[in-house]
């Protein structure tokens, strides 16, 4: 197969290619830049708060009159900034990153499969992805600028918003397209494509998580590409799905034929959305598995316990949706319904938490890059999760309903939680894509700092939200109650610029060990999974020889054995 | 799958049948709205007579009578959670 | 590349399965939600409403009826166009397939009449919530008719170039597309009562 390989001509083999391989780099690289960018949208957004209608400095000249007068920024681009941070974080970055990257790339060679089961539409996948991204991207340069109705969307606001919203729509069909062409992949390749004796409880972590993700994604996205065809069909052709009769705007009843329902909006799109926060974390989980397993040289705590909750997890997913909506006026019985629901979906996330935890037990623990980064996703998605119980019973979520409480919430499990999961896995699994690993030192710095900055980011929004105050604020130094809290906004927006530049040795550290990293061999980890059997970076078709599978994913530190690792695909005992 | 001449001609005439049953349902649906009957009613019959329909096509036109059993697990998860969804509307209520 | 993946033309052992059918049906799965939410927003709007019309005042029922023979019709003839294959007769194969094409065509013109006549009465998608889910949902099914159609064209001209080189894949694409053309047609027959009828 290799002869083949090279005769492809350059835009085959790296541009238009359908290699699982390429196209986990091709994501991963798109969802990094993505991010990156995200952050520099936040970045902005943190010298408006900070310091409220005071000119940014030099920075602000760039984006001339109509967008920053005199370099203070305008509401309605503190607005775009916002919607959009929230937009490509979410669906050009981090899912992108952990399954489009990680899971295109390592499912397959963790199942000994040759590629994906549609090496075409994996591509096709990518492409859409592309297309997607680039119309939220080109967005930005409309007249009016970019959607400015938060990343939920919510109508009637979104339904009367300018021309950037529409593109907004028209970029999400195509993230949604791309997701569903992808997770029909993960599937069938799951299912199908697994390497003889890989029994599905001889199945990494990583594997199962992306396994549960995907029936997330094929299940979940659908009703939101529903409602954005009925919120494009609101803005284009002046139907009334989402504005109720009477409406009024500026003071007018708007002319339309009304009889519609807002609410129908915010329940198709949290049927994604919440799905969509577990499409987020389980495969960061599943790296965190991985890498703790390897890193304290002895199996997983509770392997099939945590199997058996992440497929609970995937069910009780779609059933909470409305916890994000209790201030909606809903029925007692609906919000008493949601809020056991709610209480219910923390038990298997506790039970994953608890058992990776609990593998730290007992272990010769290597504090390497990856594993510093593993481990701090443990306490830092702890606070995430048990942050979000107060937000799951209606009593003491209508006093922290969309406020920076909540920011603080989802960030701990977004920032710290996933993305640190996201580096944890680059720095485990770059020797494994490169065949150089990273370096240590520069890692390390990029953790400690990234790791004391972020909480200096997050750490205050629980301050501030139990205070009052109300997220997507331009200038909070207008209101009363939010002024006195004032100073913490200037001590996250400094975190959150010190954070910035904690990304320098990443970048350094990333692109240097390309060309400069020390060259190991196939396994440099001393790991038991499957893609550590093939070179690095693993040729075209990935295994030389099918690989058989004999044993457990996990099996370290087995008594009696010279090596303290026996892999997967080793026969004899 | 491996098809014999002699299944693949009785699955054909299978197929005419079902085009037979669909066409005459059709018939029926449409005759039934004519009847006035109350609207509870006539939405209850409309329904059970396309669920029928939609039943003949799945089960004939696409093998679901005798699909391998991974395929009704996919189905019967997202039948579960098409339920969720029609769950939607009694919530606003 | 591709003749190391398994289970492309023969069945999986222990799913029973190849990989295009099970890709096929999740992918179903998701149309399943994806046409669900509209229902579910369907009934939504329509138990809100303080008013709500009879289908059948306002739109074309006999039309409709005559679509949706024609939709089955064509649910027929993709399916023989499968059995004859797998009876490997491709000229009949070609024939049931060119039919079925023919069909979706028709129902299309005989939508587009539809939607001329509503326009023509200056019935649009904003006149009331009603139309507006009439010409969703209806425009929509249609979009996924104008697929079939595309990939049907395809698998009757240069895409059964297959059937020389590897038979039973092929007969697994139109298996697919079958599938796929059923569902569309499965869609059509809860709309056609949903709106036409009550």
């Amino acid at each position: 197969m290799s002869h083949d390989e090279h005769k492809l001509p350059f835009w085959r083999k790296y541009i238009f290619s359908i290699d699982h391989k390429v196209i986990g780099i091709q994501y991963g690289i798109t969802a990094l830049l993505f991010l990156l960018l995200g952050f520099c949208l936040m970045l902005m957004m943190r010298w408006q708060l900070a310091f409220p209608a005071k000119p940014m400095p030099w920075i602000g000249g760039f984006f001339g009159d109509a967008l920053m007068p005199g370099g203070i920024m305008l509401p309605e681009f503190y607005n775009q900034l916002g919607t959009m941070h929230g937009t490509i974080m979410i669906f050009l970055g981090v899912v992108p990153l952990g399954v489009g990257a990680f899971g295109n790339y390592f499912v397959p060679l963790q199942i000994g499969a040759p590629d994906m089961a549609f090496p075409k539409l994996n591509m096709m996948s990518y492409w859409v992805y592309f297309v997607g991204g680039v119309i939220m991207l080109a967005s930005f340069f409309l007249p009016q600028g970019a959607a400015q109705s938060g990343w939920t969307a919510y109508p009637p606001l979104s339904d009367i918003a300018p021309a950037g919203q529409t593109w907004w729509l028209f970029g999400m069909v195509f993230l949604i397209t791309s997701s569903l062409l992808g997770s029909v992949n993960f599937l069938v390749t799951i299912i199908q494509l697994r390497a003889d004796g890989l029994s599905f409880f001889r199945l990494p972590f990583f594997v199962w998580a992306q396994f549960v993700t995907s029936f997330l994604l094929l299940l979940a996205f659908p009703p939101l590409e529903a409602a954005g065809v009925l919120q494009l069909m609101d803005r284009l052709a002046g139907t009334s799905f989402f504005l109720p009769s009477g409406l009024v705007v500026s003071g007018e009843i708007l002319q339309v034929s009304g009889g519609g329902n807002p609410l129908l909006w915010q329940h198709l799109f949290w049927f994604l959305a919440h799905p969509e926060v577990y499409v987020l974390i389980l495969p960061a989980m599943g790296i965190v598995a991985e890498i703790m397993a390897c890193n304290t040289r002895k199996p997983i705590y509770g392997y099939k316990s945590m199997v058996y909750s992440v497929i609970f997890l995937g069910f009780m997913s779609f059933i909470v949706w409305a916890h994000h909506m209790y201030l909606v006026g809903m029925s007692t019985e609906m919000s008493a319904f949601f809020q056991v629901t709610t209480m219910i979906i923390s038990i298997p996330s506790v039970i994953i938490l608890t058992s990776l935890m609990l593998s730290l037990w007992g272990g010769s623990i290597r504090f390497n890059t990856p594993m510093l980064f593993a481990i701090a996703f443990l306490p830092m998605f702890g606070i995430g999760g048990l942050t979000g119980l107060p937000l799951g019973l209606a009593a003491s979520d209508i006093h922290l309903h969309d406020t920076y409480y909540v920011i603080g919430h989802f960030h701990y499990v977004v920032a710290p939680g996933t993305i640190f999961a996201l580096f944890a896995g680059i720095y485990y699994w770059f020797p494994k894509m490169t065949g150089r690993k990273m370096s240590e030192i520069l890692g390390k710095i990029h953790f400690w700092f990234s790791f004391i900055f972020i909480n200096g980011v997050f750490m205050p929004m629980f301050s501030m939200g139990l205070a009052g105050v109300s997220r997507r604020l331009w200038d909070p130094t207008q209101y009363a109650h939010a002024q006195p809290t004032q100073p913490l906004n200037v001590f996250i927006s400094i975190s959150a610029w010190c954070l910035a530049l904690s990304q320098i040795p990443f970048i350094i550290n990333f692109f240097g060990s390309i060309f400069w990293g020390e060259k190991v061999d196939t396994n440099p980890w001393q790991a038991t999974t499957l893609e550590w059997a093939t070179p690095s970076p693993p040729p075209h078709g990935n295994f030389e020889t099918v690989p058989t599978v004999y044993r457990g994913p996990y099996e370290y530190s087995v008594p009696g054995r010279e090596k303290d690792f026996h892999p997967q695909h080793e026969s004899g005992s | 799958m491996e098809h014999t001449q002699e299944e693949i001609r009785k699955h054909v005439k299978i197929y005419i049948s079902v085009f037979a049953a669909l066409a005459a349902l059709t018939v029926i649906t449409v005759a039934v709205s004519y009847l006035d009957l109350p609207l509870a009613g006539a939405i209850a019959l409309a329904l059970i007579i396309a669920t029928v329909k939609a039943s003949l096509v799945a089960a004939f036109f696409m093998h679901l009578i005798s699909e391998k059993q991974i395929i009704f697990w996919i189905l019967l998860l997202t039948f579960a959670f098409f339920l969720v969804l029609l769950f939607i509307p009694a919530m606003t209520s | 590349m591709s003749d190391m993946i398994r289970y492309i033309s023969k069945p999986h052992p222990v799913t029973g399965v190849t990989n295009a059918k099970l890709g096929i049906w999740c992918f179903l799965a998701s149309e399943v939600m994806l046409f669900g939410a509209l229902f579910s927003a369907y009934i939504l709007l329509r138990t809100g409403a303080t008013e709500w019309p009879v289908g059948a005042d306002l739109l074309n029922v006999p039309l409709a009826t005559v679509n949706t023979l024609i939709l089955i019709a064509s649910s027929v003839t993709i399916v023989m166009s499968w059995a004859s294959l797998a009876m490997k007769d491709l000229s009949r194969f070609r024939i049931y397939m060119g039919l079925t094409i023919l069909l979706a065509c028709a129902f299309l013109v005989v939508k587009g009449f539809e939607y001329g006549a509503k326009f023509e009465h200056h019935h649009f998608p904003n006149s009331s919530t009603f139309y507006a889910i009439y010409y969703t949902l209806t425009g929509l099914h249609g979009l996924h008719i104008v697929g079939g159609i595309v990939v049907n064209l395809y698998l009757l001209f240069p895409g059964s170039a297959m059937w020389q080189t590897e038979p039973e894949r092929f007969l697994g694409r139109i298996e697919c597309a079958g599938l796929y053309w059923h569902f569309v047609d499965l869609v059509w027959i809860f709309l056609f009562p949903v709106l036409y009828l009550l």
